[in-house]
């Protein structure tokens, strides 16, 4: 498998991600290691073959932003909105995850081995997220479909305001949003469940660890008994 | 019987605080418990370009001839950082009206009439439609805060991409639509359940603040290799500040919409309390164009209440580059037509008032989803309609531009205008009729 290499402090991003726009003929099959990326904003972003891109480090934000079929490796720690509308491919990072994390992605999977921060897939569109570690607040806000999976703790008001996005949580939950409450896991959610730990590599940890939410849908037509939740 | 002289009756007073229509909402409020939505913008009368006169030419300088002597109109928008800047026929383009809120006949004989006439549409909360990407030949994508059908695919396929930050008839607010618009179709690009009265999201979802939206205009820019002309679009609120942002952000356009604005669904109280008319906003926005030294160069484009041609040089010769429309648009394609007068009555209104657009009833077929009624709607026919209105819109803002001696429209200037007003005067800063008074700016 042929490996081209990028140093982040040499080469300008510009041209880095102008060649990660090439063709498919040119890219496919490829593994492209970006080096020194130094924190640096909109690294792999508008990927749309299928190449393989290492991030050797940290990335800032919105790391492997829309990305398309693509599969990236963020070595470090990603900045605000990585892999945010995501459509497909698959984005993991080993470290940790700032804030609104797989925001509106439409599909995918997103993995986080460490924490996210708040917003983690807010608007989420039918992408699948993996979360190590915990989340902050507001996570799955306004979430209207795929899987978050949070292996540890949620913050604030998990799922507020939530559309068709199930939640599957294994730690302590401090708040649930307006509209979001506990579903019993059916049998189709634990097999999303099983399959999301396994592709995540957390095929160890017992699925029958985690409560599954959903939204309530009280909020999904106006009601004047509602108006305090608007 | 009585011959005592009779005692003449006052005539009944309404309350020109507590009008009938006041009194009706309160009613309606009453017994609803949920705020009014309606279509539109602004309804009451507000300071608007009516309150501006130009000074034609006379002996201290003179006019160009009619039909022989040649008056520009075309523009470019964003040759500040994009590859492949846009160049429009006509300075007065589309505003971004979402499918969902139109119909895809909407859609599409909206991409035919600006086509026709060389400038673009613009799509909106909703995503991109084959209807409107296969009819515009210039079509600007829209980056909302819901990200509806959104996707890089689009993106690459659109020709110029507008960050909206927020919308003359409701900054601060996100959109709406009712259950009723939710088809199928709909609910699918929106990944929303049908009928579901969605309401989107008033804040972008990844970035708050100047700094973070300059990170995300170069991701966009990054995604699109930096061939696309990137808007940033403000409703008028704090124009001279939101403007300077937007260009330190990196915007190549900024589109400034007033409180006349259209939108397809919001709260009454919004459209008509917030936000401030496009008359107070040019002049403070041209002011920090000027102050960055960016006038020009980052092209200004504004909207709300645009109607006529003499709008259409009002706004320019103030100091923008184009302008957009929307509700004039929809007029032209037939919105509204007293010709369905009695369909409108059936939904207890009449035809100049209807603007229970989200109820997705429209009889002209232009703001539903119901497939009977947006057969109504030719898209051929309604484009043509538009395009003669757009020609029309140039022509008379050219006439005005050779009254006053340009031989472009963007060599007017506010040396060419005087107000009927005072508040106009203010706002627009030029001076009171007659006089050589700027209200703030000079002495009387
Ligand atoms: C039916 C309708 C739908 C609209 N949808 C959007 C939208 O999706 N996004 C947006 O930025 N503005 C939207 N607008 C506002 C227009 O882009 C524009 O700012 C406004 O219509 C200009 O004012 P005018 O209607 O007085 O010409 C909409 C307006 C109307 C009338």
């Amino acid at each position: 498998m042929e490996t081209v290499t990028f140093d982040l402090e040499k080469t300008p991003l510009r041209e880095v991600n102008q060649y990660l726009h090439s063709d498919a003929a040119e890219l496919d099959g490829k593994t492209v290691t970006i080096t020194n990326p130094g924190g640096a904003h909109n690294i792999a972003v508008g990927l749309k073959a299928d190449v393989d891109v290492v991030i050797d480090g940290h990335a800032g934000y919105y790391a492997a932003g829309m990305n398309q079929v693509a599969n990236v490796v963020i070595e470090g720690s990603a900045g605000t909105g990585v892999a945010e509308n995501m459509m497909s491919g698959r984005v993991h990072v080993k470290g940790f995850a700032s804030n609104a994390a797989g925001a509106t992605a439409q599909g995918g999977l997103l993995v986080i081995d460490g924490d996210a921060g708040l917003r983690c897939g807010i608007s989420m569109k039918g992408v699948d997220i993996v979360v190590g570690g915990s989340v902050g607040s507001f996570s799955a806000f306004m979430a209207q479909a795929g899987n978050l999976v949070i292996l540890g703790d949620a913050g604030e008001a998990l799922g507020d305001s939530l559309y068709e996005a199930r939640i599957f949580v294994r730690g302590n939950i401090q708040s649930l949003g307006a509209d979001c409450e506990v579903k019993p896991m059916d049998e189709e959610a634990r097999q999303i469940l099983v399959k999301l730990l396994k592709e995540s590599g957390h095929a160890d940890v017992d699925p029958d660890s985690f409560t599954l939410l959903g939204s309530a849908r009280t909020l999904y037509n106006f009601h004047v008994d509602n108006a305090g939740a608007y | 019987m009585s011959d005592a002289p009779k005692i003449p009756q006052t005539e009944p007073r309404y309350s020109a605080t507590f009008d009938k229509n006041t009194a009706s909402e309160i009613r309606r409020a009453a017994a609803t418990g949920i705020y009014d939505i309606r279509g539109a913008g602004a309804k009451r009368k507000l300071p608007h370009f009516d309150d501006l006169l130009f000074l034609g030419a006379s002996i201290s300088r003179y006019p160009l001839e009619g039909y022989r002597e040649k008056c520009g109109t075309d523009v470019i928008l964003g040759n500040r950082f994009a590859k492949k800047p846009i160049h429009l026929k006509t300075p007065v383009t589309i505003a971004g009206m979402s499918f969902g809120a139109l119909s895809g006949p909407a859609k599409e004989a909206l991409g035919r009439g600006a086509s026709a006439v060389g400038t673009s549409t613009t799509t909106g909360d909703g995503g991109m439609t084959p209807e409107e990407r296969g009819q515009s030949s210039i079509l600007v994508y829209q980056y909302l805060p819901s990200r509806y059908g959104m996707n890089p695919d689009d993106l690459r396929k659109a020709d110029a991409i507008e960050v909206v930050i927020g919308q003359g008839a409701k900054p601060g607010g996100g959109g709406m639509l009712l259950g009723q618009k939710i088809s199928d179709r709909v609910a699918k690009m929106r990944c929303l359940p049908k009928g579901v009265d969605q309401r989107s999201a008033c804040r972008h979802p990844d970035w708050t603040g100047p700094d973070d939206l300059e990170i995300k205009i170069a991701e966009i820019r990054e995604i699109t290799d930096w061939e696309k002309p990137i808007y940033v679009k403000v409703g008028a609120t704090r124009p001279y500040f939101d403007v300077a942002l937007a260009v330190k952000a990196g915007a190549d356009v900024v589109v400034l919409d007033g409180m006349q604005g259209g939108t397809a669904a919001t709260q009454e109280v919004f459209i008509e309390h917030v936000g401030i008319p496009i008359l107070a906003a040019i002049r403070p926005a041209v002011q920090a164009l000027q102050d960055l030294g960016m006038h020009r160069k980052v092209q200004l484009i504004v909207s709300g209440g645009i109607r006529n041609g003499a709008d259409v040089a009002k706004a320019l010769a103030l100091g923008a580059d184009a302008v957009a429309i929307g509700t004039a648009a929809l007029i032209a394609l037939g919105d509204n037509d007293p010709h369905l007068e009695e369909e409108y009555n059936k939904l207890g209104t009449t035809a100049g008032a209807y603007d229970d657009w989200h109820e997705g009833k429209d009889p002209a077929g232009i703001t539903t989803q119901d497939p009977e009624l947006m057969k109504r709607l030719d898209p051929v026919k309604a484009g043509r309609r538009l395009a003669n209105y757009l020609s029309v819109l140039t022509m008379e803002a050219q006439v005005i531009a050779r009254a006053c001696g340009k031989s472009h429209l963007h060599n007017l200037e506010p040396e060419d205008l005087v107000a009927l007003t005072l508040e106009a005067s203010a706002m627009a800063k030029v001076p009171l009729a007659g006089t050589s008074w700027i209200p703030g700016v000079s002495q009387f």
